[in-house]
């Protein structure tokens, strides 16, 4: 697990920018650094050493010196791939997975990705035919980014060290902003930067001297829903299920340093951790956040699973003031505005991961994902139950069944239940159908727009692009396969795995790691018969039946409580700081162009005075404090304008 | 008087959901859950703002969309129940 950065083109002063790029991402990989150029092209590497301690140096090339690879991540069957090799009579010389990529590269070419198994992404440099080849994991883990400058091909594992590069300047991308008010995250390649765009996952890019290509290598995929399921008999799905996790979470235990796992007290976790806590002999170290509000803490779950486990537990706690504190910490590694604060408790976590000297965690996340834990998966099919009698005053008291946690709801009648979620919504061959509500939502929140941006906007409609980008196949699978693949290929990557995922855990040189998306089990349960996964309304059935034995019932049985953190109440009182009266002013509003200063000005004054507020409120007030931080942050702009002023 | 009701009403709404957004152009009989104007905790909120600004309980089966998802349906509710604004 590390950081990289590189170019394509003849550039001065290559080293020196290679020098500056990895020092931007410096707590990618706080043990080593490397850089390698050469005319026309450069790559520099730094290094959380975790596989191969001591030959795993980067950027590493081959024996005859016509290739070179930085890579961050891991390559989970590097042994076998290794074993492979060596048969055929390849001669490695290190012990590390890296060298792995630079042999099955030398045979294979670009095809070797579909081999490997891991977490990556990686830019080789081949000499040989004078271009630079990147690629990304499947599911969208490892971060990478690229941008053109002045004729040069630039990348890098985060945006930061992209803007090392000369002349250039981060400059927000109002499509991107227009994404994340209404989809939670930019559509990729589409960046908050513009002009600089992330690798899709799955997908791999050639760069050379006459220009550039993109493909993937890989795409989540789903039968189409009247085609018979090779899976019919439940055990024996939970049989290859629970052997196919067990397989994904053991080479995950790969590593030259001890491996830990994050333990919520739900479900997903807490099989991994029980999994894990089997596989190795020097005892599990586990770790949780709590919080000291009872809506969003869990630790009762937490304790209980790690005692039945027997693992070394830690928790941090995150109590009012704390995410308030980290939030501008935050946002410089989301390098995203964010809608939802639940980045920060795992930025402290991450924290205290480090602070204990480990540097590889396994987390749980990616199950809701692959087996359709989400309560949005029952929403739909609530909302298409209550669609069929839309006058039906007893369906939509369903809707309070699947949200016990939000008090406002619980309140509201069957009539205002079912208008909020659509029910009477008669359009079921909408692509979005699952989605929508959600969308429709978090759109809400961009009254706060100025009338500028709304200008340069000119009705622009992120829902319409993505459905625009949906594959072909989309209408012919089964609905809860739709809603799954919208969650699996957008909100993942984009904001699960980077914003609370990849960036958090890297912000303190942490490795996370996710069984759940092995893509061999990706591929297995995109083929389970949709009831499988979401019985009735019960979430993730197959895989609770398949690991009943690992948990105690009281996990086991658990309804999915979705991971929250307090929002807009956490920049009140003890929260309420400086820099949020700063940046939420009018003042400054005004400066980065983008708010309606009086609304937002208004909005501050309704947080701070009612905290309980909904969830239009709690995500207009932490987009607009983000974004604001990302101006100040990326750009220099809004806040030091505002002080200049 | 029922000019009064929904000036007061029509003045809550833009300063509590639409945050002073006067251009926002508010029809009398424009749907708030289907114009993303109030969601769940919002219907709280307008519920509070009844009683307290107009002295009426509400009673569960009263908070329905019937009564409260417009301008005009709140205003006429209120004027139902022979409320007059508090502070008026």
């Amino acid at each position: 697990m590390c950081g990289f950065g590189g170019y394509l083109g003849s550039i001065r002063d290559g080293k020196p920018l290679l020098e500056r790029m990895t020092a931007a991402i410096g707590h990618r990989g706080p043990d080593e650094h490397g850089i390698f150029t050469t005319p026309g092209a450069g790559l520099g590497h730094v290094r959380l050493s975790i596989v191969g301690l001591g030959d795993g140096q980067q950027p590493m090339s081959d024996s005859s010196g016509e290739l070179t690879v930085a890579f961050n991540g891991e390559i989970f069957n590097y042994v076998e791939l290794r074993d492979e090799l060596r048969a055929k009579g390849r001669r490695l010389r290190t012990s590390s997975d890296t060298e792995v990529i630079l042999h099955l590269y030398k045979e294979m070419g670009e095809e070797c990705l579909s081999l490997l198994n891991g977490d990556f992404a990686f830019a080789i440099w081949d000499a040989r035919r004078h271009r630079m080849v990147l690629a990304r994991d499947r599911m969208g883990v490892r971060p990478l980014f690229h941008t053109m400058k002045g004729g040069t091909f630039y990348f890098a594992s985060e945006v930061k060290a992209l803007l090392e590069i000369p002349g250039l300047s981060a400059e927000i991308d109002p499509i991107a902003l227009d994404q994340i008010f209404t989809l939670w995250a930019p559509i990729a390649p589409r960046t908050p930067f513009r002009g600089i765009h992330e690798l899709e996952p799955g997908h791999l890019m050639v760069a050379h001297q006459s220009g550039i290509t993109t493909r993937p290598y890989w795409q989540l995929d789903y039968p189409d829903r009247d085609q018979r399921s090779a899976y019919t008999n439940e055990n024996q799905a939970a049989e290859e299920l629970r052997a196919l996790l067990t397989e994904a979470t053991r080479i995950r235990m790969r590593a030259d340093v001890p491996v830990g796992a994050y333990l919520s007290g739900g479900l997903d976790s807490s099989i991994i951790s029980a999994l894990a806590a089997g596989m190795t002999s020097q005892g599990l170290r586990t770790f949780s956040v709590t919080f000291d509000t009872a809506e969003h803490d869990e630790s009762a779950f937490q304790e209980a699973m790690a005692a039945a486990l027997g693992t070394e537990h830690r928790a941090v706690a995150c109590r009012a003031g704390d995410i308030a504190r980290d939030f501008p910490d935050v946002v410089r590694f989301t390098e995203k505005p964010i809608i939802r604060t639940a980045p920060a408790p795992l930025y402290k976590l991450s924290d205290l991961v480090r602070e204990t000297g480990l540097k590889v965690v396994l987390t749980g996340e990616g199950a809701d994902e692959v087996f359709a834990g989400y309560d949005i998966f029952k929403e739909a099919r609530v909302r298409r139950f209550c669609g069929r009698q839309p006058g039906s005053r007893v369906r939509p008291h369903l809707f309070r069944k699947l949200y016990p946690y939000l008090p406002g709801l619980q309140q509201q009648s069957a009539e205002y239940v079912a208008a909020f979620f659509g029910a009477g919504d008669v359009a079921l061959d909408d692509p979005l159908f699952s989605h929508r509500p959600r969308f429709k939502g978090t759109a809400a929140t961009k009254m706060f727009f100025s009338a500028d941006l709304r200008a340069e906007l000119k009705g622009y409609d992120a829902a319409e692009e993505l459905v625009g980008r949906l594959p072909t196949a989309f209408g012919r699978w089964h609905p809860l396969h739709q809603a799954q693949y919208l969650e699996s290929r957008f909100l993942l990557p984009g904001y699960i795995l980077s914003s609370q995922g990849d960036r958090m855990a890297m912000a303190h040189g942490i490795e996370g790691r996710f069984p759940f998306l092995d893509h061999r089990l990706v591929e297995f349960a995109a083929k389970l018969p949709p009831e499988m996964k979401l019985k009735g309304l019960v979430e993730k059935h197959i895989l609770r039946e398949a690991t009943k034995d690992l948990l105690p019932p009281a996990i086991g049985k658990r309804t999915k409580q979705p991971y929250r953190a307090p929002d807009s109440h956490s920049f009140s009182g003890a929260g309420e700081l400086d820099y949020v009266r700063s940046a939420m002013g009018e003042e400054a509003i005004a400066a980065g162009g983008l708010f309606n200063a009086k609304a937002v000005t208004k909005l501050y004054e309704k947080c701070q005075s009612r905290p309980a507020s909904g969830f239009r409120d709690n995500a207009a007030f932490v987009g607009v404090l983000s974004t604001q931080l990302w101006l100040q942050t990326f750009t220099g702009n809004s806040l030091r304008k505002a002080e200049a002023a | 008087m029922t000019q009064t009701i929904k000036d007061k009403v029509r003045t809550f709404v833009i300063e509590n959901f639409l945050f002073g957004d006067t251009a926002y152009e508010l029809a009398d009989d424009a749907s708030l859950i289907e114009n993303d104007i109030i969601d769940s905790t919002g219907v709280l909120e307008l519920v509070a703002f009844i009683e307290d600004d107009f002295g009426i309980a509400m009673a569960d089966a009263d908070i329905v969309p019937q009564n409260l998802d417009s301008l005009a349906r709140i205003s006429a509710f209120i004027e139902a129940k022979g409320a007059v604004p508090v502070s008026a």
